[in-house]
């Protein structure tokens, strides 16, 4: 009896509604069927709104005349296009995002360093550094440096360093290099050392691969392309250099200048100038961001295990050998990822420029929502802007980190 | 004689303390140490001789007391501030019974509180600010008196604690011809209840969202996927933007939403991305064996999220998520460019008045210590919390 009855049980079959596979597959249809019900919601809802407000919606309206100023980025005239005014909200918007980045991670480095060092001043400081300018938020120090910059002297009193950087409350203006009459010819002195270099590499290459390791087993064998990154390495960087050296001192002319800026009139002309915005977003978003990379730096040191560093001590390598051969290459795999979170924080942080009147990309695109009352299509050319830039830096990223990581590990 | 060979004096193992032997430990151990030394105490000097003299001498403090009462509440009316003052000291009386039910962590949470009702009182503001801060702080000391080692009462101040939301809610907003309609809402009691709101919110959302990503069911796996990579590829002003823009057109023709609530619900699904992905990484980090062995047991999927994998990943990341949250305190600063008027928005409308024009530094570096003072308290939490449970230290 009892093994007919367990025989049974196992032979019935499941009803469908308690079959799993069943629910699995019925389920993700609800799902679906109800994201396409919320979505057609919207959507009709959208037509029903949009019919109301009288707009109609397209993107033709991208090649009419924008008619509005822009204060900063590449020459803009407002009977130009909305597509050119947008485009430059970008470029201003990847300036602001590269010279950021740059300036947050020398200063985030800096600072990280620091909380590690033995001197106890130092380490407070750094502390103090990072703890006051990450629990505040961003949009109040933009607007607070924003706020100063305000109260800086006019351009006839500016503050000057080394005479060659002036800050006034037009801006910033310091020596910058700048391309000279000699750069053409200097860059057929590069095009041909690269042209050499290349050369150079495939025949180094071509030699060790055919002739030097030839009598080694084809598995112990290097590979033709790992022969050229080690050609790459010890032959073309130094040609390269030698014939950018050589022909930087045959050109006639030099290939750069700096250029200082002078007081010409009611203003500084020459050199190189940030305006008063920019600088605040610049300071704002380099020091808020430079807070959170010191605290990146410092956890993903102090994450490479201490044995590790006892261990290389007890070896007999120098404190800066330890360093450079034991922590360091450790710890960098630790800190590229949220390194890389950083950045992007940044590059999107930048669309706080709307509160201080920078023309960023979100600036702009909000100043043509005003004006055409387009918003869905000006709102979607935004929002892929900003993804098609975070998930450009994120692929840089990662593709850095698998690298290092190879070498690392 | 020969015995003098063994008498010989060995100095003993220099175990000198004091303050010159921790100066010369910590501050000039080597020549670019004592270099280092010197140029922070020229850089700090100097800093703190400008920051001082700006403070005590150049700042026209006037602005802050002047406009106190806008910056805390907005524009709330002043005859319904009794609501505000109930909610005050509802919360004081829960946290003075919790500090002294339980210990640890909860006491210091309440010093920390206290000292804060402290400073308020110490400062030179108006009087009936300074009135509230000691009823609040004598409220707490009571009642921790009161709910020392009542171990049974426990049960009924976690219900105080659900239940203070609401409460807290109901009581601001008002009812009937009393309403405080949120327009009126303002100042850091606004910026506290979006923070509050958007942390509440955000947390089960994000956790959802982080097992929807990890969901073995296609479908429901791409769209949290695409969800949480769209949200956290744009920045919140383009939400929020949005949230205020385009919610209408999408929304059926005569329904409103107000605006602090649409601002809630942008914060809190920006935030939900974000805590998604905090939470996922601590899935991540469970062994997969746990999962296998809550299986062989026989526990559903239900069971065994919430018994097994949940608990430990989100004791693993409890760092992130306080920073999510930190960050979502701060990013409420942003709700002004939809017209909201939270701290800093009021602090801005404070400086459009002509009255206060060029008071800047003043007003921002008030409201920056107030932000400061949160976030830091939430962070130094965080931190103890991390200790008490020997995060790290596995």
């Amino acid at each position: 009896m009892m093994e007919d009855n367990s025989h049974k049980i196992l032979s019935d079959k499941i009803p469908f509604y308690r079959d799993i596979r069943f629910l699995k597959v019925f389920f993700q249809i609800l799902f679906v069927i109800g994201i396409i019900l919320l979505t057609g919601f919207l959507y009709v809802n959208m037509l029903n709104g949009l019919s109301r407000q009288g707009i109609e919606l397209g993107l033709n309206f991208l090649n009419s005349e924008a008619g509005f100023e822009l204060s900063e980025g590449i020459d803009f005239e407002p009977s130009e296009t909305y597509l050119k005014a947008f485009w430059v909200g970008i470029v201003n918007t990847i300036k602001i995002s590269i010279i950021g980045i740059f300036c947050a991670t020398v200063i985030g480095f800096f600072f990280g360093i620091a909380r590690l060092s033995n001197n106890w001043l130092i380490r407070q400081i750094a502390s103090v550094y990072v703890e006051c300018f990450r629990n505040i938020p961003l949009l109040l120090q933009i607007l607070f440096w924003y706020a100063l910059t305000r109260v800086l002297p006019v351009v006839r009193e500016s503050i000057s360093f080394f005479n060659s950087i002036f800050i006034n409350n037009r801006g910033v203006y310091f020596a910058f290099v700048e391309r000279a009459d000699g750069f053409n010819a200097w860059l057929w002195y590069l095009l041909s050392g690269s042209i050499l270099a290349i050369f150079v590499v495939l025949g180094f290459a071509a030699f060790r691969y055919f002739f030097r390791f030839r009598e080694l087993q084809q598995t112990a064998r290097p590979s033709f392309i790992s022969n050229i990154t080690f050609g790459a390495k010890w032959a073309a960087a130094p040609i390269f250099l030698i014939v950018a050296i050589v022909g930087w001192f045959l050109t006639p002319e030099q290939p750069f200048a700096v250029t200082r800026p002078a007081l010409q009139g009611f203003n500084f002309v020459g050199g190189m100038s940030f305006s008063p915005e920019f600088s605040a977003l610049l300071i704002g978003l380099a020091v808020y961001t430079s807070a959170f990379i010191a605290e990146v730096v410092r956890s993903g040191i102090q994450a490479v295990v201490r044995g590790q560093r006892e261990a290389a001590r007890a070896v007999g390598l120098k404190e800066s050998q330890v360093l450079r051969l034991v922590v360091i290459p450790q710890a960098i795999p630790i800190i590229v990822p949220p390194l890389t979170s950083q950045y992007l924080n940044l590059a999107k942080n930048s669309s706080l420029a709307i509160f201080i009147g920078f023309p960023d990309l979100f600036m702009v695109g909000e100043t043509m929502i005003n004006q055409t009352g387009q918003s869905i299509p000006v709102f979607a050319m935004i929002m892929v802007s900003y993804l098609i830039m975070s998930l450009t830096t994120s692929a840089f990223m990662n593709w850095y980190n698998r690298r290092i990581t190879r070498v690392g590990k | 004689m020969e015995n003098l060979a063994f008498t010989q004096e060995v100095k003993p193992p220099n175990t000198q303390k004091g303050p010159v032997k921790w100066l010369k430990d910590n501050l000039f151990s080597t020549w670019y140490n004592s270099i280092l030394t010197c140029l922070g105490l020229v850089i700090l000097f100097f800093v703190f001789k400008s920051v001082f003299t700006w403070v005590f001498t150049q700042a026209n403090w006037k602005v802050i007391p002047a406009n106190l009462q806008i910056l805390s509440i907005g524009s709330y009316p002043l005859e319904q501030i009794w609501r505000v003052s109930s909610v005050i000291y509802g919360l004081a009386v829960l946290l003075g019974l919790s500090a002294g039910i339980w210990n640890g962590l909860t006491r210091q949470i309440t010093v920390a509180i206290g000292c804060i009702g402290a400073i308020i009182l110490l400062l030179p503001f108006h009087i009936s600010v300074r009135e509230h801060a000691l009823i609040a702080n004598v409220i707490i000391a009571v009642c921790f008196a009161i709910g020392r080692d009542r171990d049974n009462w426990k049960r009924w101040v976690v219900i105080g604690w659900v239940l203070s939301f609401p409460w807290t809610m109901i009581m601001l907003h008002g009812f009937g011809a009393d309403t405080v309609t949120t327009t009126n809402w303002g100042g850091l009691l606004l910026t506290l209840i979006l923070a509050a709101i958007g942390i509440l919110a955000c947390f089960p959302l994000g956790v959802l969202l982080a097992l929807g990503r990890r969901s073995q069911l296609p479908a429901i796996r791409w769209v949290s996927t695409i969800y949480i990579e769209t949200v956290r590829g744009v920045p919140l002003i383009t939400l929020l933007f949005m949230g205020s823009l385009l919610l209408p057109i999408f929304m059926p023709g005569d329904f409103q939403l107000d605006k602090v609530i649409r601002a809630m619900v942008v914060l809190t699904l920006f935030s939900a991305a974000y805590m998604a992905e905090n939470v996922r990484g601590g899935l991540q980090a469970i062994p997969p064996g746990q999962v296998e062995a809550a299986q062989a047991v026989g526990l559903t999927y239900p069971k065994t999220m919430l018994f097994i994998d949940l608990p430990q990943a989100l004791r693993s990341v409890i760092p992130a998520i306080v920073g999510q949250f930190i960050a979502l305190f701060k990013d409420t600063s942003l709700v002004s460019v939809v017209g909201l008027l939270d701290l800093l928005g009021i602090g801005r409308s404070i400086l459009g008045n002509p009255d206060w024009q060029g008071l800047q530094p003043e007003v921002y570096l008030f409201i920056a210590v107030i932000y400061f003072i949160f976030c830091y308290a939430m962070s130094f939490v965080s931190q103890k919390v991390e200790a008490d449970l020997g995060i790290g230290k596995h």
